[in-house]
């Protein structure tokens, strides 16, 4: 080391010439002058790239597409659902149930309204019984015991007149408890 | 003023501050001294820097660079974890995803690039390390050590080779795995393997040998890529992560960043 100028040394405490400043810049050195200027540059170089980097985790873990069935689906025509049933063919692939009644057709969510497990339809029983904490409802969605505090939801339901096949919308429901069921998008009428 | 004053002297001596901050404000040299050497994450710089150890010309900053590839490296690879299955079902549809459907379709070629780029930083990093000499005593040890993480780096970078689960990625893999048929006195094919028998039958073959054990089968398929995921995620930068400790720490003890003697 020949040069015995140390770095982040104080520069003399006379005013510095202009040119003399441009020299010691020159070799790298930090000036007295310079070094809020750049611990200001060096702070804020860190918090954007701290703040890049985080903005870019949280949007990375929201996927752009879903691999997930999809929320509106065509299950048919009115005719293949008999009156009084409660149709299970749909539960395990979109977890809707469908149900046909003499004036009405609706379709249930097979989500307990409970803790979020899937009732099972009890024929001879004639209700819908959550396996996980007993919740009961009856073929209309009403609860009844248990510790559920709310019906099961109906999603939306209509006829697509082009063919005339039933289409069900699970991205609306309709709450008994808000007073919803009686909404026509609710159910179709026969 | 009176208040700010107030202020800072109810939070500097609140329990919560006094938890993390053990030692207070230090307000002497030595005191300075003992809270950089204290504190776990400001012992990390060390307390003097060669001057030579901040030119570039001489360090090429090759080690430094290696350390923030493999920080970039763990990142990028943590998210990808995220979105990638190693089942012969889901690799490659999952890669694909990743660099079609996910957000941030760059996020798998800058863990590729800086894969490529950790590889080239280390090489370098020891090829200056041997031309300035840095591997002279006290620092022989420290050079053992970073020869292992050589030969770890590698090891990532041949196990991350089989994961996007395409043809190269197979193919590459089968010829890069059949080195170890060649290990000597593990691999079926290797020097003095044939030495392991029992009367005349050989105990090592190509169903009990080091090669099988590498990829979970006589062939690589299902087992293999869920082994070389496990090695390339888990076991691997973990034995990397615990040398590179002991790596920095003997920088430290050994005097410094080398500097020209």
């Amino acid at each position: 080391m020949s040069e015995e100028i140390k770095p982040y040394q104080l520069v003399p405490k006379t005013p510095l010439a202009g040119s003399a400043a441009a020299d010691i810049r020159e070799q790298g050195e930090i000036t007295r002058r310079s070094f809020p200027f750049v611990l200001t540059t060096a702070w804020l170089a860190l918090a954007a790239a701290l703040g890049g980097l985080a903005s870019i985790l949280g949007r990375f873990l929201f996927p752009n597409v879903l691999f997930e069935p999809v929320q509106k689906f065509k299950a048919g025509l009115v005719a293949d659902y008999s009156v009084g049933e409660v149709d299970e063919r749909w539960k395990d692939k979109y977890g809707i149930w469908i149900v046909r009644t003499e004036e009405i057709v609706y379709a249930l969510i097979t989500v307990c309204t409970h803790l979020g497990c899937t009732p099972n339809w009890l024929p001879t029983q004639n209700k819908f019984k959550c396996p996980c904490h007993g919740s009961g409802y009856y073929k209309s969605g009403i609860n009844f015991e248990g510790p559920t505090p709310r019906p099961l939801e109906r999603a939306k339901i209509f006829i697509d007149v082009a063919d005339g096949q039933i289409v069900v919308d699970k991205s609306k429901q309709f709450h008994q408890e808000r007073g919803e069921w009686t909404d026509p998008e609710a159910f179709i009428k026969l | 003023m009176a208040n700010l004053t107030a202020l800072k002297d109810g939070i500097v001596n609140s329990q919560v501050w006094k938890s993390v901050f053990r030692v207070g404000i230090p307000n002497t040299n030595r005191k300075r001294v003992l809270a950089v050497l204290g504190s776990l994450i400001l012992h990390l710089h060390p307390v003097k820097v060669r001057r030579s150890g901040v030119r570039m010309s001489y360090t090429w900053c090759m080690g430094g660079t290696s350390f923030f590839l493999f920080l970039v490296e763990t990142v990028t690879g943590l998210l990808l974890m995220f979105y990638y299955r190693p089942t012969i079902e889901y690799a490659f549809t999952d890669i694909m995803d990743l660099r079609e459907q996910a957000p941030f379709g760059i996020m798998r070629e800058m863990h590729r690039w800086g894969a490529h780029a950790m590889v080239i930083a280390v090489w370098l990093h020891m090829f200056r390390v041997f031309m300035t000499g840095s591997y002279k005593p006290p620092r022989e040890f420290n050079w053992n050590v970073g020869v292992i993480l050589l030969v770890l780096t590698l090891l990532l970078s041949f196990t991350g080779y089989l994961l996007p689960w395409d043809q190269l990625a197979i193919w590459a893999i089968t010829v890069g795995s059949s080195m170890a048929r060649a290990s000597p006195g593990a691999g079926n094919e290797g020097p003095m393997s044939g030495l392991v028998k029992l009367g005349d039958i050989r105990l090592i073959h190509a169903g009990d040998d080091a090669r099988f054990a590498l990829i979970g089968g006589r062939s690589i398929g299902a087992a293999t890529l869920l082994r070389f995921y496990v090695l390339h995620c888990v076991v691997i930068p973990l034995a990397a992560g615990f040398l590179m400790a002991i790596h920095f720490w003997r920088v430290r003890k050994d005097g410094g960043i080398s500097g020209p003697l």
